[in-house]
């Protein structure tokens, strides 16, 4: 036990401020989106995160911003279990023919506001995979997408900035 | 002659024909008569040889029907056994009986190229869904991939249970976590599992299928995308393929650092996998304490080398990024603080008893099955198999560097934590030494297109095990055919054969030590 309260406290906190450049933007829709987070949902938002077809790159991600020098909490954005306490989706992409279906319930089941985040390259386009026999495309080929993260994986800077701005919108 | 081919020779005689055009020239093809097929399994596995693959191609652009591969191995040894089937009797007899590893093989084989294993146990389709056309075989050249299937209805059949307080769980395929989508089934009494059954597919992206409409050079990327968090592992098996085929050879330098990336691979992974493992029993500190480390490995990956995964770094002929020595002196520092708080945090792993009753006895994969199941990488290691394809079959420039890997026999999820603990040791050793010696020189030579009718093979060690590729030029030089069989093709069977008999809440724990890739696997 004491090691472990010993490396706590040796490590100490290792969450880091956003970077000047990010740092700006955020301030540019910080406003508006410390409103919209405030009003909308409760200075908390819940994600739900579905993988429609992913390499699984944009998902190691995802994770990325969870750890603690990302630290997504901090901003009230953590991610939940179900769909049904969920009020954005991020979904990673392309949606292959075998989770469209998948996808579509799991949309379904999202209480309104339902916000559609595109993850990654494939997500927005259906990237390196494009259409075919086994893949669909991009995420909005089959849901409403309100805003798009690029990326091959995007980083989980651009995660970050892209679900703020999401929600700023 | 070595131990298969002998093997193979002794009991079919002049019937095995050598083939030529596959590369390189120490990986043994030869075609033998379609109905000798299951003969030459049953004789290599007197020799205990292992299978490591099994496919079919569709020959018809060369003028003939169809053909299957099984690739074994033993120590060393890799061999190829081909048959030919005519396109108007598309069957074959099917392996399953002498080999398990087989039974998933040669489903997708038939569900994918519509070739009939005969004998086989249970021919329900796999990665295709009981909603597509029956006829719909993607993998045959009159195939159009372009177009979109027409859903039909059809139905998948569970394997039940019966019995008094038997129940169901069905569990995906979106999971409760961040991670990809998959279907388990599980019967369940009271707590503990009688029986589970995967059902994966759900991402099959026509991987296989689209690299045949791809150039050789742009292959690569679509490599580097099997699987995310093997990016570098895949792109440099394919590559080490198209080179086998070209007789390409790869700078000094290159090689090394293609060493150098993918021991980085294996170590960000581990730590992710150690870190998750104890997150799944509760322990929240060593995931986070892992992930800190881990994103240090991603930070300086992003400032040396461009990608926070080292994604497209390798192509065929070398590597397309260099390192410089202010770089070299960054990664030697990075290892030298790594290597001090991992060693810490092993101690805590160790130390602590509410982990050790979780991970200890939990998900035994006895050694017996996970050589029944040709299982690789880690799982294997954890479970007393010696395989690792860094030693014995070492690609440049593992050839020259002495490479140690824990192999432990308890098969549990502590076994398969605790061959992360030691990888990740001798991956920071590896790295060690790969940055002293790193020898000057070219990042890549030219690497033509290769000859039209040519076949070639790799095997690299990524983080989960032995990776495959193999790759056939068609009559124009173009790629009629890759095939690819990541770990998680035979390690998934593993996950399904060590559940039952555990409790359900210890599932995702021993999913977790298992960690296989559902990209990888659905294709």
């Amino acid at each position: 036990m004491i090691r472990i309260l010993h490396q706590i406290f040796r490590t100490g906190i290792v969450t880091e401020p956003l970077p000047a450049v990010v740092e700006e933007e955020i301030t540019d829709i910080g406003n508006k989106l410390e409103e919209a987070v405030r009003k909308r949902f409760r200075r908390s938002l819940t994600i739900r995160q579905v993988d429609a077809g992913s390499c699984n790159g944009c998902e190691l991600e995802i994770h990325a911003i969870n750890n603690p020098i990302y630290n997504c909490e901090r901003f009230g954005i953590h991610f939940t279990a179900s769909p049904r306490f969920a009020d954005m989706l991020l979904v990673t992409g392309p949606v292959t023919r075998n989770m469209e279906i998948a996808l579509r319930r799991t949309y379904d089941a999202t209480p309104t506001p339902k916000l559609v985040v595109a993850v990654g390259d494939c997500g927005c386009n259906g990237g390196i995979f494009g259409e075919s026999y086994a893949s669909l495309g991009g995420i909005d080929k089959v849901i409403p997408v309100d805003a798009y993260i690029p990326g091959c994986p995007p980083t989980p800077m651009a995660l970050l900035n892209g679900i703020l701005r999401a929600i700023g919108s | 002659m070595s131990i298969l081919t002998d093997a193979l020779v002794s009991i079919l005689g002049t019937a095995a024909r050598f083939e030529t055009r596959q590369y390189p020239s120490s990986v043994v093809s030869c075609i033998v008569p379609r109905d000798r097929f299951a003969d030459a399994a049953k004789a290599l596995k007197k020799v205990y040889a292992l299978l490591a693959a099994e496919w079919a191609t569709d020959e018809t652009p060369f003028g003939g029907g169809f053909a299957v591969f099984a690739c074994y191995r033993f120590g060393a040894e890799y061999l190829i056994v081909k048959i030919e089937v005519p396109a108007n009797d598309p069957a074959f007899p099917s392996l399953a009986k002498r080999f398990v590893a087989a039974y998933r093989f040669e489903r997708q084989i038939h569900s994918l190229m519509g070739i009939t294993p005969i004998g086989h146990p249970d021919l329900r389709p796999w990665i295709k869904f009981e909603d597509w056309p029956e006829d719909a075989w993607p993998l045959r050249k009159s195939f159009d991939a372009s177009k979109q299937l027409p859903r039909t209805k059809g139905e998948y059949k569970w394997a039940r249970a019966e019995g008094e307080g038997i129940y169901e769980i069905p569990v995906g395929p979106v999971h409760a976590g961040i991670i990809e989508p998959g279907h388990f089934r599980f019967q369940a009494v009271g707590e503990m599992i009688v029986n589970l059954e995967e059902r994966l597919g759900y991402v099959h992206k026509g991987i296989e299928k689209k690299f045949e409409s791809l150039s050789w050079n742009d292959g690569v990327k679509l490599a580097s995308r099997v699987s995310g968090d093997t990016t570098v592992a895949h792109s440099l098996a394919y590559s080490i393929a198209m080179e086998s085929m070209t007789e390409c050879s790869v700078p000094d330098r290159a090689s090394w650092l293609r060493a150098l990336f993918l021991e980085r691979e294996r170590i960000a992974n581990h730590l992710g996998d150690i870190g998750a493992i104890c997150n799944d029993a509760a322990f929240a500190f060593m995931l986070y304490q892992m992930m800190r480390l881990k994103e240090m490995i991603l930070r300086t990956n992003h400032d040396l080398f461009g990608h926070r995964f080292i994604m497209d770094k390798v192509i065929p002929g070398g590597v397309s990024v260099d390192i410089n020595s202010k770089g070299r002196k960054a990664i030697l520092a990075e290892m030298e603080y790594l290597s001090k708080e991992f060693e810490k945090l092993v101690i805590i792993y160790d130390e602590n008893p509410s982990l050790e009753d979780r991970v200890w006895d939990t998900g035994i994969l006895s050694p017996e099955k996970a050589r029944e199941l040709s299982t690789v990488g880690p799982v294997a290691r954890a479970s007393g198999l010696n395989l690792d394809c860094r030693i014995q079959n070492p690609f440049p420039p593992y050839d020259r560097i002495d490479v140690k890997v824990p192999v432990l026999v308890s098969g549990d999820v502590h076994a398969r934590a605790w061959v992360r603990v030691e990888e990740i040791r001798e991956s920071v050793r590896i790295i060690r030494e790969v940055l002293k010696t790193l020898p000057e020189g070219d990042l890549s030579s030219a690497c033509k297109p290769p000859d039209p009718d040519t076949a070639g093979f790799s095997a690299v060690e990524g983080w989960r095990g032995e990776i495959i590729y193999w790759l056939q030029a068609g009559p124009l030089g173009e790629i009629n055919r890759c095939m690819v069989r990541d770990p998680s093709s035979v390690n998934w069977l593993g996950l399904e054969q060590c559940i039952p008999g555990n409790i359900v809440p210890d599932f995702p724990l021993c999913n977790k030590s298992f960690n296989q890739s559902y990209s990888g696997h659905d294709l």
